[in-house]
């Protein structure tokens, strides 16, 4: 009997993460594909991309690896249409935090921007040219003048990408910190998918 | 190289365009330039508000509905209308022109987010309205004591978390329990939120964004008014 064809479709702004849990699991029999990270300046536009490749019907199980980002609940509608799951949660920081420790930090004090792995590597493309702050540092005010801090909220913390970190948190003129949080229900919810590690399969 | 355009040397209506064109492009300083030419012209304020700055974000927000303009070219244009806000807000209340109505608005507690507040803010007093804007991180308390104060016709609360979202409940059910729910309408608007969640929280309308708030508020406050 063929195996059960799995597809991770998956924002790309998580590549690193989520082949890192497929390598180090040992997961087989998974297809694992990334929309462009940059919808996630613009999240009005992830449905249709979800439902764009979902509609190829080429996979027996699918897991969305997206949290609601920003959709306002129309991915959970293009998922219910295929019967497709997705990472719990509204977003990135808080399924890579988990709801109760996120929701802990964010009312700690709710002046917060939260940074990942992905957006310290990536800070300058998608913070500070996305908001257009590059073209235009007047909008800064209007960006962030209620936020106090930057929350780090990191995946695999290295002494490189924690400068680097502290560097955006400097540019955005905003007091630093550092939680490592690692992968989160990012991990528990690939790991999950019943059937898929060698051991699961008893192969 | 490009040659700078007199604005003064323009025809009242191609000024008008081009400075619907100029706050489609964020610029400031011409459409402060161009308000004064206007006015000193004999155009009303109010008509330089309606025909030029509030027609031109109408096209800007439309833009932005349709994914053709983002959230850094909508700042620059509300910019650009704040400049022209500065000199005609002074003119607009020397003459006394009725209001359209006076709105409270606050973005609820837990959420520190104001840039879409603020739009809508800008545009209801664009469309007439006295804005009274408590801010951000607002709870049930302050939003109640707003009310009670200014006695405004609107409420409107904001949120762009879904976390923080479900709070607009929590203000709406106290207004309730206070039996002063039907005193006033109330609009809720944020990116996460759809007329589903407006409906389920029991306000009087969700508004996807500051152009619809203004339109919807005006509409509402002449159906209570029995105008429309």
């Amino acid at each position: 009997m063929s195996p059960e064809k799995v597809l991770v479709l998956s924002c790309g702004a998580l590549a690193k993460e989520v082949l890192d849990v497929v390598a180090r699991n040992r997961i087989e029999h998974i297809k694992v594909e990334f929309l462009p990270a940059s919808l996630h300046n613009n999240p009005s536009l992830i449905p249709d991309a979800v439902e764009e490749r979902l509609s190829r019907g080429d996979y027996d199980r699918a897991l969305v690896g997206y949290g609601d980002c920003g959709t306002a609940g129309s991915l959970d509608a293009v998922l219910e249409k295929f019967g497709v799951e997705r990472l719990p949660g509204s977003h990135c920081y808080e399924f890579f935090t988990t709801s109760d420790v996120f929701a802990t930090i964010h009312e700690d004090d709710p002046r917060t921007f939260y940074l990942t792995d992905f957006l310290v590597r990536h800070f300058e493309r998608l913070v500070w040219v996305g908001l257009g702050l590059d073209r235009h540092p007047e909008l800064m005010e209007e960006y962030f003048r209620n936020y106090e801090r930057v929350v780090y909220l990191s995946q695999f913390p290295s002494a490189e990408t924690l400068t680097d970190a502290r560097r955006c948190a400097d540019k955005l003129k905003l007091r630093f910190e550092h939680r490592h949080v690692g992968l989160g229900a990012l991990e528990a919810t690939i790991v999950a998918l019943p059937s898929l590690t060698v051991a699961k399969a008893g192969v | 190289m490009e040659e700078d355009l007199d604005l003064s040397a323009l025809s009242d209506d191609d000024l008008v365009e081009q400075m619907q064109a100029d706050l489609y492009d964020g610029l400031a300083d011409e459409i402060l330039a161009g308000t004064e030419i206007l006015l000193s012209r004999g155009w009303s304020a109010g008509r330089v508000l309606e025909d030029a700055l509030m027609a031109g974000m109408q096209i800007v927000g439309v833009d932005f509905r349709n994914g053709i303009l983002f959230v850094p070219e909508v700042l620059l244009a509300a910019n650009a209308m704040k400049a022209g806000m500065v000199v005609l807000r002074p003119l607009l209340a020397e003459t006394g022109a009725a209001r359209t109505g006076k709105v409270v608005i606050g973005t609820v507690k837990g959420d520190i987010h104001d840039i879409g507040k603020n739009l809508a803010g800008m545009m209801l007093e664009g469309a007439g309205f006295e804005v009274i804007d408590i801010g951000i991180n607002t709870d049930a308390e302050a939003y109640l004591a707003a009310l009670d104060e200014h006695r405004p016709d609107i409420l409107g609360m904001s949120a762009l978390l879904t976390t923080t979202m479900p709070y607009m409940k929590v203000v709406i059910d106290e207004m309730v329990d206070r039996g002063i729910r039907d005193d006033y309408i109330v609009l809720v608007g944020g990116a996460p939120l759809d007329k589903e969640f407006g409906d389920a929280v029991g306000a009087d309308a969700f508004c996807s964004d500051a152009a619809t708030a203004s339109e919807t508020a005006t509409r509402l406050v002449m159906e209570r008014a029995g105008v429309a």
